[in-house]
């Protein structure tokens, strides 16, 4: 029986575990939930996620939601398929670590600007110069950490691309469309990385998922 | 030699950790961070945390930061001494979804309401009553999916206790000693939940560190 995701592919946190399932070449069924329609707020769904909110999964009879723990459930099962996304033994521990970073200290920021800089101007709302100004400044000074985390180590993590690369590429990708881009590009290590782990053909694939829409 | 954990005893992340260690028996020296005094925006302290936050971890040569990444890290190391504070095989995916719950649907809004009801009096700032009057409301729909939850499984993540469980009694703890203890009381599966966790003896030993103060 094949894996589902319940979801919507603009999504950042669907877009999480399509890239997951991606990498590691796994099959899977897509199971649309039209947001706009309130779908993810009735019965059908809430049996599957109770807390309303895309994605959901099933993999058999077991049901999960909280895309990071999708991610990190496929990339344990399926660790001999596909990209290695997670690490043996003590290294998994920094990467732990990293994965926190992103979950804590990168995406609130990112999201943050996202609904500034693209939901709001979409739904006809203006956007708030000081929030972007505020919030520009914190995620800048998370770059600076990054920037010096990325001339010690390959990838967040460790030398290898894991999950803890892998969880930004959502939120990250779409601010690449607004001026936030030149706080990516102007941190050499940074900028590397982000060029690297954005060509990597599986994101390229959930990117396509989004343009067939 | 021995693990270190850099700290507060008043930081509710730090006392994560804490718990943690003590529910598995494991000796730590506590090196305690003056935060008034701003030692964890120092050299020193970046050195262990670049976000200059507390905690910040040590165990041998590894050196880790993000309290939820010290936690299982200690958990999975230490998996044969003390509480098994993690599943084997399948169960622990569910482990992971309500791991993600206490870090993105409990954490976020209890934070905020710790910080206006327990901190910002201990340090004789006003509370802000729109913050509260938006959360509680919110608080209160994360613990009907509790409920839910806890009528159907004896601990969130599963039938046995877990870090999914721990995770939550830095700040749950908190918020037990304002009126919002009546959100917790109204609902009895969660109240018994609450009651349960909290009554465990390692967390009477955090809590005795800071008597001890």
């Amino acid at each position: 029986m094949v894996m589902k995701v319940y979801g919507a592919v603009l999504s950042t946190a669907t877009m999480r575990v399509f890239a997951t399932l991606y990498e590691k070449d796994l099959k899977f069924e897509f199971i649309p939930i039209d947001m706009p329609a309130g779908e993810h707020k009735k019965e059908h769904f809430l049996a599957v996620n109770p807390f309303g909110q895309i994605p959901a999964f099933k993999d058999g009879d077991l049901k999960l939601f909280e895309s990071r723990a999708i991610s990190q459930y496929i990339a344990h099962v399926h660790a001999d398929e596909g990209s290695p996304l997670v690490c043996e033994g003590k290294p998994m521990a920094t990467v732990g670590v990293w994965l926190d970073v992103e979950a804590h200290q990168f995406e609130p920021l990112a999201l943050k600007l996202r609904r500034e800089l693209l939901y709001k101007p979409r739904s006809g709302m203006a956007t708030d110069a000081a929030v972007v100004e505020e919030t520009e400044a914190k995620l800048a000074k998370v770059l600076d950490v990054y920037e010096a985390r990325l001339s010690q180590s390959k990838y967040l993590g460790c030398d290898c691309f894991t999950l803890a690369d892998l969880h930004h590429l959502p939120a990250m990708t779409s601010l690449m469309g607004t001026p936030v881009k030149k706080l990516f590009d102007a941190r050499p290590k940074v900028s590397a990385w982000l060029a690297d782990i954005s060509a990597r053909p599986a994101w390229a694939k959930v990117l396509a998922m989004r343009n067939q829409q | 030699m021995v693990m270190k954990v850099y700290g507060a005893i008043a930081s509710t992340a730090t006392r994560r950790v804490f718990a943690t260690l003590y529910e598995k028996d494991l000796e730590f020296e506590f090196v305690p961070v003056d935060l008034r005094a701003g030692e964890h925006k120092q050299g020193h302290f970046l050195a262990r945390n670049p976000f200059g936050q507390v905690p910040a971890f040590e165990d041998g040569d590894l050196n880790l930061f993000e309290s939820r990444a010290i936690t299982k890290y200690v958990a999975y190391a230490y998996a044969d001494k003390g509480t098994p504070l993690i599943c084997e095989g399948k169960p622990m995916a569910t482990v992971g979804v309500w791991m993600e719950v206490e870090a993105h649907q409990f954490d976020t809004l209890a934070s905020k309401l710790q910080w206006e009801l327990v901190y910002k009096p201990m340090f004789g700032m006003a509370k802000d009553a729109a913050v509260v009057e938006e959360n509680e409301p919110k608080l209160a729909k994360v613990l009907d999916v509790y409920e839910a939850r806890l009528s159907q499984s004896k601990y969130l993540g599963c039938d046995c206790f877990t870090l999914a469980d721990l995770h939550h009694l830095p700040t749950l703890t908190n918020l037990m000693g304002t009126p919002l203890k009546k959100m917790f009381d109204a609902r009895p599966k969660v109240s018994a939940w609450v009651a349960n966790i909290m009554a465990r003896p390692a967390w009477a030993k955090v809590l005795a560190m800071t008597n001890q103060q």
